[in-house]
């Protein structure tokens, strides 16, 4: 398995960099290959005047002295004391050399234009050469070229130029690279933090803004105000929340109360006396499917982080198991604790409940003689708190589902309960950061809550 | 006993007030936090019902000054706010006890008898008795007559709570908060199933049965 990369290598930032770095390269490519081009084009028509120019003095050597002035002139043009690049071979009519410095005819035959390309062997090895062959009127015949030893010299150093250029920019630009992007991800990495601590529940943080005035300074101002409204929203709707608390609850205070004092001044048995007790019953419902709304409505707000602290989710399996217990074991089910403690940063008794939600859940699906288990497990960055049964189980597409509000798996909603139970686990959930995984536990449900192991 | 109600809904103090006269006590109401804070401050009661939203000032405030006025009269804070927050809020501003709205009235009675004898017990004691039922406190052993009875460490705690409320009624909500330090409203039977199991170690064999069940309250402990 390969290696994750650094986070600054694989940040949109450094890939940004190493396309620069390419069209850079390109760029620089694409300019010394100009340069060379036109570098090499000057070159080779100087090469071409030069040699011209040269063969034409010596054709008018010729003209004027005879084959013989052409010979000393040749002779002097190739004396070991004369440095330069002209090469020449002066022959006669039998091919045999009158004067030179190079000792055979070129094989090449001449282009359109009656230049050949030849290479010639020289101390340091062989070099390419260009020049033009004349024929005299003697019928010796002359060839005229110029060593292109320069021009293969140029070559390699645009060559060596590239090469450099390339390094270097790579090099810069990889390094320039990797120091922008941990520098813009040390800017992200603070929006970052600031962002998880407020998801977490601190509402009042804000994201520090640097001063520069720059991009993310202006992105931070915006998020600190959208976060702002964010607060202003949320507090609005507890006060919202606490009115409507307020506003319904008193009602049926007044009611349970009238039906409580109408049932103590009704005669012990008879329709009437049982009909208030239903009613009281109904009421009873209502209230409790509305405290697990009102419940669902505090969790989803945050309401009680005030009151987190650190806690071992072994200690509260343990004080479920033995709240719940002997209920189980009325019906016949065997609860059990399995060893294991996990510290959490959570609400003691909102974590409770949302146990006891399950562990009732798993009571009220279990079939006699089954079992249900409690079970905390630490591992490196979570601690996870099991409740497993051996019901009837949640079938896969419907596991989702059941996290919702009323959602109930028998249509008929025959059974007790509001249908808040799970959806009152997940907000508390959500509230502690917390992931629920409903699996399989051959046979039965096991849920399992996921708590990030605290800080 | 004389009660003080401080509440702004009239049908609701209505209600309590009539329950709890015809239950024994003497009752007094204020339908607002200033008159509560004053009538709190002056006059002598045994314990004190407050809502927690008044017009004028609020009831945890009114505890607040009360508490800082040095009167410690036991306080029942009243809410319609029920969620763990509030509880805890509730409790820190110097109230003794918390209800949320609504209530049954034997839930409130029942919280009202157990702040008044609070105030009673301030006695260490080392021994509860409940007629021929014994709780020792010291060496945590129980016996009834001359019969041992083994009780589990969490059965032993029922049994305490239960003893140290001996004659009033106790709702399951109150064990719930007493003997395992959760509130919430378990909404299943979790808590009589425990009652039965301590009733089976302590009635069966005897007479005269000491657990009862209260029909739509709760239970109570009581020798006769």
């Amino acid at each position: 398995m390969a290696r994750p990369l650094p986070s600054f290598v694989r940040s949109s930032t450094f890939r940004l960099s190493l396309f620069y770095v390419l069209l850079f390269f390109l760029s620089v490519a694409a300019l010394l290959a100009f340069i060379y081009v036109q570098a090499i084009a000057t070159i080779d028509d100087q090469t071409e005047q030069a040699t011209k120019a040269d063969a034409a003095a010596l054709i008018q050597e010729y003209s004027s002295q005879g084959i013989a002035g052409l010979i000393e002139a040749v002779e002097d043009r190739v004396a070991p004391d004369r440095s330069g690049d002209g090469l020449y071979l002066l022959e006669d009519d039998d091919g045999s050399p009158l004067a030179a410095n190079i000792h055979t005819w070129p094989a090449a035959e001449p282009d359109a234009r009656g230049w050949i390309n030849f290479t010639v062997d020289r101390d340091d090895g062989p070099h390419a050469a260009r020049g033009q062959t004349y024929a005299l009127k003697d019928g010796s015949k002359l060839l005229v070229a110029r060593d292109l030893h320069a021009r293969a010299d140029f070559q390699e150093l645009m060559l060596d130029a590239l090469y450099y250029a390339s390094g270097l920019t790579l090099l810069l630009g990889v390094g320039g690279g990797l120091l922008i992007s941990r520098r813009m991800l040390a800017r992200l990495g603070t929006i970052n933090r600031a962002a998880e601590r407020i998801r977490t529940g601190d509402l009042t943080h804000r994201i520090e803004v640097s001063g520069s005035n720059d991009e993310f300074d202006r992105l931070s101002d915006t998020l600190n105000a959208m976060l702002e409204e964010i607060r202003r929203l949320m507090s609005g709707m507890r006060t919202v929340t606490d009115n409507i608390a307020h506003d319904l609850r008193s009602p049926l205070t007044r009611m349970k109360g009238r039906l409580e004092m109408l049932l103590r001044e009704t005669p012990d048995s008879g329709a009437q006396r049982q009909a208030i007790e239903r009613t009281i019953a109904d009421a009873d419902q209502l209230l409790a499917t509305f405290t697990a709304l009102l419940s669902i409505a505090d969790a989803e707000s945050g309401g009680a982080r005030a009151s987190m602290a650190p806690l071992d989710l072994g200690e509260l399996a343990a004080d479920i198991v033995d709240l719940y217990g002997p209920a189980a074991e009325e019906r016949s089910i065997a609860m059990q604790l399995g060893e294991g403690h996990g510290t959490v940063f959570g609400s003691r008794q909102l974590l409770f409940q949302a146990i006891a939600n399950l562990v009732d859940n798993a009571i009220k699906n279990t079939p006699r003689d089954g079992a249900i288990t409690l079970s905390v497990e630490r591992s490196a960055g979570d601690v996870r708190l099991r409740v497993a049964d051996t019901g009837p189980g949640i079938p896969e597409a419907e596991r989702e589902h059941v996290l919702e509000p009323f959602v109930r798996l028998d249509s008929s909603r025959s059974t007790p309960g509001s249908g808040l139970g799970l959806a009152l686990v997940a907000a508390i959930a959500r509230l502690h950061g917390a992931r629920i995984e409903l699996g399989d536990n051959h046979p039965g449900l096991s849920v399992v809550l996921i708590f990030p192991a605290p800080a | 006993m004389h009660l003080l109600i401080v509440e702004d809904d009239a049908e609701t103090a209505s209600y309590m007030r009539k329950g709890l006269t015809e239950a024994g006590y003497t009752v007094d109401h204020a339908d607002n936090g200033r008159d509560g804070l004053f009538l709190a401050t002056s006059g002598s009661f045994d314990a004190i019902i407050m809502d927690r939203m008044l017009p004028g000032l609020d009831g945890l405030s009114v505890v607040q000054a009360m508490r800082a006025a040095k009167i410690t009269t036991p306080v029942l804070i009243l809410s319609a706010l029920g969620q763990v927050d509030d509880r805890v809020k509730g409790l820190r501003a110097g109230g003794d006890d918390y209800l949320s709205k609504p209530f049954a009235f034997s839930e409130l009675h029942a919280r009202i008898e157990a702040l008044l004898r609070r105030r009673d017990v301030q006695s260490v004691e080392t021994k509860l008795t409940v007629g021929d039922l014994e709780l020792d406190l010291l060496s945590r052993k129980v016996r009834r007559g001359d019969k041992p009875i083994d009780l589990q460490p969490r059965e032993l705690r029922l049994l305490e709570y239960l003893m140290r409320h001996a004659g009033q009624v106790v709702t399951r909500t109150m064990l719930l908060e007493g003997v395992w330090d959760y509130h919430f409203d378990p909404q299943t039977n979790v808590i009589d199933v425990h009652i039965s199991r301590l009733r089976q170690k302590l009635d069966k064999g005897f007479d005269t049965p000491l657990l009862h069940t209260m029909r739509g309250a709760g239970y109570s402990i009581r020798a006769a």
